[in-house]
C-alpha cells in the first residue's frame, strides 16, 4: 500500500465500492481467478456472503433478493466456466428487468485471449444478455466501474450488468473514488417524467371511455411502492376494470372489487373479454408479450391505446399504440392521477354500468372451475389450501416454470407488490428455489414458499445444501405429478397425444432427499390430510420439501391456445378430448 | 368455447409482412470505449435486422466520440425499432435516421458518399481506355506502372459502382470500398 488515504488494491476497492452502493449480501462461489476478492471478503464483517452450490443458483437468489427488496442483487463468480453459468440467470434478469450486478473474475491481462486455465471471453459471451458491461483494464478505472454498474442496473429499466476483474487488477494498487465522486456516462440518462402533454391526451381517452381496461405489468413492481400506490388511486378514481400480466401480480390487490385475475395465455375469461372488446387500453409497465397478446391481428381490435413504460423501445414493438407515454410509471401515474382528479366533475359515471355488466356475466363463467376430487389432491386444490394457511402470514411466493406456476398465479391472491417472484419472459426452470432462498436471506422472518414441479425442481436441488447451511428456513411445495406438466400439455394440444419424454420415470424420494440434505421432508397423497401437512410445514423452522402428490393428468386451463384471439379461448368445461385435440389444426402444427 | 372454430395457431404467431421494405441511413453517435462496436453490430445480428453498409470512426478525438454510419433495410416498423433498440445501448448518444431527416428537410436523400481503390490490369489499348475513363469519372491514379493502376474514386456509391463495371472487361484486379459516409444538408447537426 502506497502513502495515500484512497490507494488499494483492487480486491479493496471492489469491496469497498459494494459497501458505498448499500450491498449487504452477495451471492457467489470461489475460483481462481477471483481468490483475491474472496480474501477480501474474509478479512470484513460489513457484507455477508452467501456460498451457493451453483453459479446459476447465485444468480437467481441474488434475483429473488432483489425482486422482493426493491434493492440490487449481487453475484461473485469466477472465470470461464463461473462465468457460463451465470448466463442463464443474467438473460432471466433482462427479459424480466431484474437489477443484478455479476462480479466475474477473468484470467490476469497478459493472459487474456491465450486461451487460458478456465478463461472465457465473459463480455463478449454477456453482451447480448445484460443491459451493458465492461472488462476492467485499469486499476484506477475500477471504483468507477463499479458505480456506473449499480447506476446503470438500477436505473431507467432495470437489469443485469456485469463487471469482469482480471485477477492483476485485483492484486493491483490504485485510487478509489467514492460514488459522489463519480462522473456518470453521459451517453445514458433515462427520461423519468412522462410528456405532459401526452398525459393530458390519455386522460381526455379514458374520460370519453366506455368500455376501458388498466393493463398493468411488471414495470409497475419495478418502479416501486410509490407506483403502486398510484395505480390503486387510479383504479379507485377512474372505477377501472384492472388485470394484470404475470409479472405484475400483486401490484393491485386480488381482493380488490375491480380486478378481473390474470391476463394472457392461461388467464381469466373476464380479463381476456375486457382486453379483447375494451374500446380504450391503458397499458401500464407491461409489453404486449406474445403470452399476452394472443394472435397479433385479432388482438383488442377496436381499442384506442395508451401505453406507458420507461423504455422507448418496448413502444410499438409488438402492437401499436395511439398514446405513447416514456416515463417511469410512479411519476406517470403520479400525474395523471392528478390531472384526472382535477378533471372529476366532469366525468359521467354512469357511461361504465352497462361494461360492468358484460364483465359481471363473464365473471359468472367462473373460468377457473375445475372437478373437485376426495380421493386425490387437485394441484388447483392444493394452491388455494396453502394460500388459506398462509394469507394471513407474512408470505413471499416464488415458483419454478409450469402448470405449477400458472396455478399459482390463478389461485393465490397477492395483495401486495414485491411478494410474487417468477420467471416470467425467459421461463426458467430452476429458477424459483434458489430466488426463495435469495428471498429468505433478504427477509429472515418470513414464510418464504417456492411452488415447484416435480420436474423444475430438480434443476437447482443443489441449493438445499445452501438453505440449510445458512439455517434458511424455505419451503418447497412440490406439486408432484410425475410429468413435465406443462410440455405434456402441448403434447396433447399440438402432437397427437404423443407424450414424447415428458414423464419422469425415475423419480427421486423427495422426503429422503430432504433428510439427505440435512432438510425436513413432508408427503401428502390425500385431500383430507394437506391441510394438517400444510400446517406441519408451516411450523418447522428449517428447510422443507412437500411431496405433495396431485392427480396426474389435470391440465391448466382457461387457455388460449396459441395463436388464436382472447375470445377464442378453451375454457376447463369445454376443454373435453376431442376439443383439446382439435383446439390446433396440421398447418399450425407445422409452423412451430 | 370456440373449438368449432377453424383453428389457425402454432405455438408463437408468425404474421406475414405486408409491409414495403426500405432503405435508410441512419447516424450513431457513440462513445469510443472497447466493444461499442461489436454490441452495435451485435443488436444486428441478434435480432435479425440487416446491414448493408456500415462505416465507423472516431470523430471528435477530445471528446471520445465515434460516428457510425450504417445503411439499413427494412420495414418502417422494423427501422422505428432499429433506431429505438439503437438508443438503448448505454454507450449510444444519439440516433439519427438520416433518410427521415432529409426527406423533412425537402431533399430526396442525405448527402451519401464513398471511397473506393480500384485495381486494373492495364496494358495495350485497355490501358488508353481505363485512363480515359478514369478521367471521366474523375478518379485519380495513385499508384502504376506499365501494366496496372490503382485508382482512387469517391462519390455516390451508384457511381463507384458504375466505375467498377466499365473496368471490369478492361482488366479489373480487386476493388475495396469504404462504405458510406454521410450527413444532411443545410445548415444543422445531427
Amino acid at each position: 500500500m502506497s502513502g495515500t488515504e484512497n490507494q488499494m488494491t483492487g480486491a479493496e476497492i471492489v469491496l469497498q465500492a459494494l459497501k458505498d452502493n448499500g450491498v449487504e449480501h452477495i451471492f457467489g462461489y470461489p475460483g481462481g481467478a477471483v481468490l483475491p476478492i474472496y480474501d477480501e471478503i474474509f478479512q470484513q464483517e460489513d457484507i455477508q456472503h452467501i456460498l451457493v452450490r451453483h453459479e446459476q443458483g447465485a444468480g437467481h437468489m441474488a434475483e429473488g433478493y432483489a425482486r422482493s427488496t426493491g434493492k440490487v442483487g449481487v453475484m461473485l463468480v469466477t472465470s470461464g466456466p463461473g462465468a457460463t453459468n451465470a448466463v442463464t440467470p443474467l438473460q432471466d434478469a433482462l427479459m424480466d428487468s431484474i437489477p443484478l450486478v455479476c462480479i466475474s473474475g477473468q484470467v490476469p491481462t497478459s493472459l487474456i485471449g491465450s486461451d487460458a486455465f478456465q478463461e472465457c471471453d465473459t463480455v463478449g459471451i454477456t453482451r447480448p444478455c445484460t443491459k451493458h458491461n465492461w472488462l476492467v483494464r485499469d486499476v484506477n478505472e475500477l471504483a468507477r466501474v463499479i458505480h456506473e454498474a449499480f447506476r446503470v442496473a438500477q436505473s431507467g429499466r432495470p437489469g443485469p450488468v456485469v463487471v469482469d476483474i482480471p485477477k492483476d487488477i485485483q492484486f493491483a494498487t490504485g485510487a478509489y473514488t467514492p460514488p459522489s465522486a463519480v462522473p456518470t456516462q453521459k451517453s445514458y440518462q433515462p427520461k423519468t417524467q412522462g410528456d405532459l402533454k401526452k398525459i393530458e391526451e390519455a386522460v381526455a381517452l379514458m374520460k370519453s371511455a366506455r368500455q376501458p381496461v388498466i393493463y398493468s405489468g411488471g414495470g409497475v413492481i419495478n418502479s416501486g411502492p410509490q407506483a403502486a400506490h398510484f395505480l390503486r388511486e387510479l383504479v379507485e378514481l377512474t372505477d377501472f376494470p384492472i388485470t394484470s400480466t404475470l409479472m405484475g401480480l400483486g401490484a393491485y390487490p386480488a381482493s380488490g372489487k375491480n380486478w378481473l385475475g390474470m391476463l394472457g395465455m392461461h388467464g381469466t375469461y373476464e380479463a381476456n373479454l375486457a382486453m379483447h372488446d375494451c374500446d380504450v387500453m391503458i397499458c401500464i409497465g407491461a409489453r404486449f408479450d406474445d403470452r399476452i397478446t394472443g394472435r397479433l391481428n385479432a388482438f383488442s381490435p377496436n381499442s384506442k391505446k395508451i401505453h406507458i413504460d420507461i423504455d422507448p423501445s418496448s413502444i410499438n414493438k409488438n402492437v401499436r399504440v395511439d398514446v405513447p407515454i416514456i416515463g417511469d410509471v410512479a411519476a406517470v401515474l403520479e400525474d395523471m392521477v392528478r390531472l384526472w382528479r382535477a378533471a372529476a366533475k366532469t366525468v359521467d359515471r354512469t357511461r361504465l354500468e352497462d361494461w360492468w355488466k358484460s364483465i359481471t356475466k363473464w365473471r359468472a363463467r367462473n373460468s377457473l372451475a375445475y372437478t373437485p376430487s376426495a380421493d386425490v389432491i387437485m394441484p388447483q386444490y392444493a394452491i388455494q389450501r396453502l394460500y388459506e394457511l398462509t394469507k394471513d402470514r407474512d408470505t413471499y411466493i416464488t415458483t419454478e416454470v409450469g402448470q405449477h406456476q400458472m396455478w399459482a398465479a390463478q389461485f393465490f391472491g397477492f395483495e401486495e407488490p414485491n411478494r410474487w417472484m417468477t420467471s416470467g419472459g425467459l421461463g426458467t426452470m430452476g429458477y424459483g428455489f434458489p430466488a426463495a432462498v435469495g428471498v429468505q436471506v433478504a427477509h429472515p422472518d418470513s414464510l418464504v414458499i417456492d411452488i415447484a414441479g416435480d420436474a423444475s425442481i430438480q434443476m437447482c436441488i443443489q441449493e438445499m445444501s445452501c438453505a440449510v447451511q445458512y439455517g434458511l428456513p424455505v419451503k418447497i411445495f412440490i406439486l408432484n405429478n410425475q410429468y413435465m406438466g406443462m410440455v405434456r400439455q402441448w403434447q396433447q394440444l399440438l402432437h397427437g397425444n404423443r407424450l414424447s419424454h415428458s414423464y419422469t420415470e425415475a423419480m427421486p424420494d423427495f422426503v429422503k432427499l430432504a433428510e439427505a440434505y440435512g432438510g425436513v421432508g413432508i408427503r401428502c397423497e390425500k385431500p383430507g390430510e394437506l391441510d394438517e401437512a400444510i400446517k406441519q410445514m408451516i411450523d418447522t423452522p428449517a428447510p422443507v420439501i412437500f411431496d405433495c402428490r396431485v392427480a396426474n393428468l389435470a391440465n391448466c386451463f382457461p387457455m388460449i391456445p396459441s395463436g388464436k384471439a382472447h375470445n377464442e379461448m378453451l375454457l376447463p368445461d369445454e376443454a373435453t378430448d376431442e376439443a383439446v385435440a382439435n383446439a390446433i389444426d396440421a398447418k399450425g402444427r407445422q409452423l412451430v | 368455447m370456440n373449438a368449432h372454430l377453424q383453428p389457425t395457431g402454432s405455438a408463437y404467431f408468425i404474421a406475414k409482412e405486408t409491409e414495403l421494405a426500405e432503405t435508410h441511413t441512419l447516424s450513431v453517435l457513440v462513445d469510443n470505449e472497447p466493444g461499442v462496436l461489436a454490441r452495435v453490430i451485435g443488436l444486428f445480428s441478434g435480432r435479425g435486422y440487416n446491414i448493408e453498409s456500415l462505416t465507423v470512426s472516431e470523430t471528435e478525438h477530445e471528446a471520445h466520440l465515434s460516428r457510425i454510419t450504417i445503411v439499413t433495410r427494412g420495414t418502417p416498423h422494423v427501422l422505428e425499432q432499429i433506431k429505438n433498440q439503437l438508443e438503448r445501448l448505454v454507450p449510444v448518444h444519439r440516433v439519427v435516421d438520416l433518410t427521415v431527416r432529409a426527406a423533412g428537410l425537402g431533399h430526396e436523400r442525405p448527402i451519401e458518399r464513398e471511397l473506393a481503390l480500384v485495381k486494373v490490369h492495364g496494358s495495350g489499348e485497355h490501358r488508353v481506355e481505363a485512363l480515359r475513363l478514369a478521367d471521366a469519372f474523375r478518379a485519380s491514379v495513385i499508384d502504376a506502372n506499365i501494366d496496372h493502376f490503382v485508382f482512387e474514386i469517391t462519390g455516390k456509391p451508384s457511381k463507384i459502382e458504375q466505375f467498377i463495371a466499365i473496368m471490369k472487361p478492361l482488366g479489373l484486379i480487386e476493388v475495396c470500398r469504404t462504405g458510406i459516409a454521410a450527413m444532411n444538408r443545410g445548415p444543422q447537426g445531427m
